[in-house]
């Protein structure tokens, strides 16, 4: 074609514009597919993880085993044995995680709930980014990268700076958020420019995060401090989130921040255009093109939306929890996120709820294994378990004899979907 | 082969796709089964075909019970089917499509292709088939292709055929040639079973004709009843075919495309060159085969498609830079073609399909946030005007029937004030009562002196609704003529003959189907 420069570059981006949009519509079906599983899907997941974590909590257990031994002599013994061992680990989780009945006094029973709580924080927070991903189609497996960068920016500034109080925590929270907006952004805007899959830009922005805080805490002008652990000074009080319960309890004003963020975010999905727009190019970006919806502009402002809130989770872990930046600071909570949109169905209140029970089976794990022995990996087990079968919603209804949503006849299907749809208006309500 | 269905039921969970059918197939008859989308006539023909195993009833092959596991069972037994999307691989050549699933070998594992060959060459040579067994099927144009179909299910011995909407895809000078080889094989013995809702076809070929409705046989007819006739049988109450309205009475120029250039994904030229004129209160109709270029132009009048050359200009003003967001702002109304991709998004609730493209506009929103309840109170208000069957406007809209989507899509696109509005096949898949409305929804947006661009594949909409029609044919407008066109012109413009010749080679040779229509005119008179 004979064309000027600039009109032989158009069709060739807008052919790339089509294939982006055809590969996000692959993956919008699959996550839809995961995001109408019932909530039944999310709660039986749940259930079944907890019956195959008994099932290796009882085989790594020694006294079940001995029982086996014998178990043609006298089965009754495996039997008892086995119910022993499986409610003292439960138990235990459970005090450790809402309530310990056991506990000596008053504090130490009410403070496994408020230690769920703290723990659930980042997760919601960076959760609920993941979640505004997913109903987007976009699958932002960055929560961990962008965790990293918020925390980073926010604790710089929690210890580096001198502010008045609230102003300074407002700075930092505000640092964190637009650290964890850089780092979703470089993902969103390769993808919406180049079509580059967000999922393999956000794993590699991951590692690259990770290795630049190592990196940051060996400079002295970063950690502010003399020590020679790779480790950063204690953010100034001023930056600190404060507690909520008094000094006994580590429960701080994050909490307050995750629950104001669930209902933002509710808000912008629910009931603002950006979040029609998001939802739109989630659901259909065809169509959503064909109705003036930049489907570039959307895509590249999901992704920094979700990586402000998971900076945000960033930050609130470490002017709330830690208080000092360290190479580990963000754990495996960018990962643990996900799951916990997935476990919520991608919707705000889901997606608190799944960050609370993650929360409180962080904080029962440990309580778990300090009274009973059961090692806390088995809280990993349920975990992977739960992501298991959520991303495999067809296993779960076929070992519940569930029927299958969305699929032919379509006078049945219509009203499962109707249903699900009132279901879906529920939560939102 | 006789077949014979008896009381067949077919059920989807609680829905009754076909309901107690019984039909007859003569050895050597041409059987239209006729019915709106959705009434059952693929699940019926599937069921024949092995696809599906019936609930009830039996299907009788020269009064024998034949019970189908499979479609290979139904093959064996002498059933051949076209689907009407063509179950080729496009780089195999017509040898081996015909040659898959019952390929001929010669020693283990060794394919015979001279075998095959000779099959397609004597098959071909029997029913003056025009097709080259080494021809690459991709290379083919459709109508050859579905030759290609037609000679497999031969090749494998059938002796009824089942053709499923054979002419969606044909010109009407292909259709005409389709005409003339199933009354070959009519003459050799074979019996014909044809799916349609096209009720002009019917007419031209059937020798006898069942209607279906809702799942259950309606009626039989004979070829001599009249259009009105089946389409009352069909719908189950009386409908006007065409579309009452004043002539046209066409203003100023308002939108003028000119020089328009455009190209695929792959970088093809695709709509080469096109001028267009539309004036406020005229209906140009853009007609042609599918594939040839008109999907691209209307893109590109939307602007999700970008020209590489020429101008679109609307009320004077280039719409050229504009994202497709200020195009509709600028007071373009558009439908794309493809509902369920384009059109609509099916998880969304119906409400928020109505809002699609205004959903932050005032007064549906104020600055970020949306008005849920001026959006409702739009939403049933409007979809109460376009007639939409609903049950709430918070329902998705995917529990509406493919017509009330359409609906929506109208509603949403006519509630703004309009500059221009453009449709790309509005009534695709829709049942006649529901292209009654849309035809007559289009009318009405005309005469409030919007210039409308209907681009259609349907001949019978755009000699409908036209007040002139555009050929295209390859990416060209083959000629721009008035809407009282013959058909037969307008069917070899769409082949890309230009207009003059077309009305010459048409008072030359007449087609089946206008033959036919002559034929009903003459009884009628």
């Amino acid at each position: 074609m004979s064309a000027g420069g600039t009109g032989e570059n158009e069709p060739r981006d807008e052919a790339r514009a089509g294939a982006l949009a055809q590969a996000e519509g692959r993956v919008a079906r699959a996550l839809r597919e995961m995001g109408q599983s019932s909530w039944l899907v999310s709660v039986l997941a749940v259930v079944l993880a907890l019956i195959a974590g008994g099932v290796l909590i009882l085989a790594a257990n020694r006294e079940v085993q001995a029982t086996l031994g014998y178990f043609f002599a006298r089965p009754v013994d495996f039997f008892a044995v086995s119910w022993q061992v499986l409610t003292d680990a439960y138990s235990a989780l459970f005090r450790g995680a809402v309530f310990d009945w056991q506990a000596p006094s008053a504090v130490r029973t009410i403070r496994p709930i408020t230690e769920t709580m703290v723990y659930s924080v980042p997760l919601i927070l960076s959760g609920l980014g993941i979640a505004i991903g997913f109903r987007s189609g976009m699958l932002n497996i960055g929560g961990q990268g962008q965790i990293i960068l918020g925390a980073s920016f926010a604790g710089f500034i929690g210890y580096w700076m001198q502010l008045p109080v609230g102003l300074h925590l407002l700075l930092a929270l505000l640092g964190g958020a637009l650290g964890g907006a850089i780092w979703g952004g470089i993902a969103g805007v390769l993808k919406a420019r180049t079509g580059a899959n967000e999922v393999i830009v956000t794993i590699m922005l991951n590692n690259i995060a990770i290795y630049l805080l190592a990196w940051l805490l060996q400079q002295r002008w970063f950690t502010q401090t003399d020590s020679n652990q790779p480790q950063s000074a204690a953010v100034a009080e001023s930056a600190q989130l404060f507690g909520l319960l008094g000094p006994q309890f580590r429960l701080h004003a994050g909490f307050i921040l995750a629950i104001l963020a669930t209902l933002a975010v509710w808000w912008l999905m629910e009931r603002s255009t950006l979040g029609f727009e998001f939802r739109a190019i989630g659901e259909n970006p065809e169509a959503a093109r064909t109705a003036g919806i930049s489907v570039v502009k959307a895509t590249a402002l999901v992704l920094i939306i979700a990586g402000a809130l998971s900076g945000l989770g960033g930050a609130a872990h470490v002017l709330g929890t830690e208080h000092r930046l360290t190479g580990g600071i963000a754990g495996t909570l960018g990962f643990d996120a996900i799951t916990v949109a997935l476990l919520g169905r991608s919707r705000p209140l889901g997606t608190f709820l799944a960050g609370l029970l993650f929360g409180g089976l962080k904080a029962g794990g440990v309580l778990m294994q300090s009274q009973t022995g059961t090692p806390i990996d088995i809280v990993l087990v349920l975990q992977s378990v739960i992501v298991l079968l959520i991303a495999a919603p067809p296993l779960v209804r076929a070992i519940f004899f569930l029927p299958r949503p969305g699929g032919r006849p379509p006078a049945s299907s219509r009203r499962a979907r109707r249903q699900r749809s009132a279901a879906k208006k529920e939560v939102a309500a | 082969m006789k077949l014979e269905l008896k009381g067949v039921t077919k059920r989807f969970g609680s829905f009754t796709a076909n309901d107690r059918i019984s039909l007859t197939v003569e050895p050597g008859e041409i059987h239209a089964l006729l019915g709106e989308n959705g009434a059952g006539k693929s699940t019926l023909m599937n069921t024949i075909y092995g696809l599906y195993a019936p609930d009830e009833g039996e299907i009788l092959l020269d009064d024998e019970p034949a019970r189908f596991d499979g479609p290979g069972d139904a093959v064996a037994a002498g059933i051949g089917m076209v689907h009407q999307h063509f179950m080729l691989i496009p780089v195999f050549t017509v040898t081996e499509s015909v040659a898959l699933g019952y390929e001929p070998t010669k020693g283990p594992g060794l394919l015979d292709f001279t075998q095959a060959r000779e099959r397609v060459r004597e098959i071909s040579a029997r029913f003056g088939f025009d097709v080259d067994p080494d021809a690459v099927i991709e290379e083919l144009p459709v109508g050859a292709q579905q030759r290609v179909e037609i000679i497999k299910a031969l090749s494998r011995d059938a002796k009824v055929l089942i053709l499923d909407e054979p002419t969606a895809v044909l010109t009407p000078q292909e259709t005409d040639e389709l005409i003339a080889i199933m009354r070959q094989l009519k003459d050799n013995g074979t019996s014909i079973v044809f799916i349609t809702h096209k009720l002009r076809e019917v007419r031209a070929i059937a020798d006898r004709i069942t209607v279906i409705r809702r799942g259950k046989v309606v009626g039989q007819a004979t070829p001599d009843a009249s259009e009105t006739e089946l389409a009352s049988l069909m719908v189950g109450r009386a409908v006007s075919l065409t579309t009452d309205k004043e002539p046209a009475r066409p203003g100023e120029v308002t939108f003028a495309i000119d020089g328009l250039t455009v190209l695929d994904s792959a970088d093809k030229v695709v709509v080469d060159d096109v001028d267009l004129t539309v004036r406020r209160g005229e209906i140009l109709a853009v007609a042609g085969v599918q594939g040839n270029g008109q999907t691209e132009l209307a893109e590109a009048i939307l602007g999700v498609r970008e020209a590489v050359a020429g101008t679109i200009e609307l009320d004077g003003k280039d719409l050229g830079p504009l994202s497709v967001k200020e195009r509709l702002r600028a007071g373009l109304g558009f439908v794309p073609e493809d509902r369920s991709t384009d059109g609509v998004i099916p998880g969304f609730s119906i409400t928020e399909n109505f809002v699609l493209d205004m959903y932050d506009q005032p007064p549906y929103a104020k600055g970020l946030a949306m008005r849920p309840a001026a959006l409702r109170e739009a939403a049933t208000t409007q979809t109460e005007r376009f007639d939409v069957r609903l049950g709430t406007v918070d329902d998705p809209i995917s529990t509406l029937s493919g017509g009330n989507q359409q609906k929506v899509v109208l509603a949403r696109e006519m509630s703004r004030e309009l500059r221009l509005f453009v449709a790309s096949q509005p009534t695709r898949g829709l049942d006649v009562g529901s292209i009654e409305f849309v035809h007559r929804t289009i009318v009405e947006e005309r005469d409030k002196g919007t210039p409308c661009i209907i681009v259609s594949t349907e001949l019978d909409e755009v000699i409908n609704l036209a007040d002139r029609i555009a050929v295209m044919y390859r990416g060209r407008i083959v000629g721009i003529v008035p809407a009282d066109t013959p058909r037969d012109v307008l069917g070899l413009m769409m082949a890309g003959v230009p207009a003059e010749e077309a009305v010459q080679e048409a008072s030359r040779h007449q087609t089946a189907l206008s033959e036919a229509d002559d034929a009903a005119e003459e009884e009628n008179r």
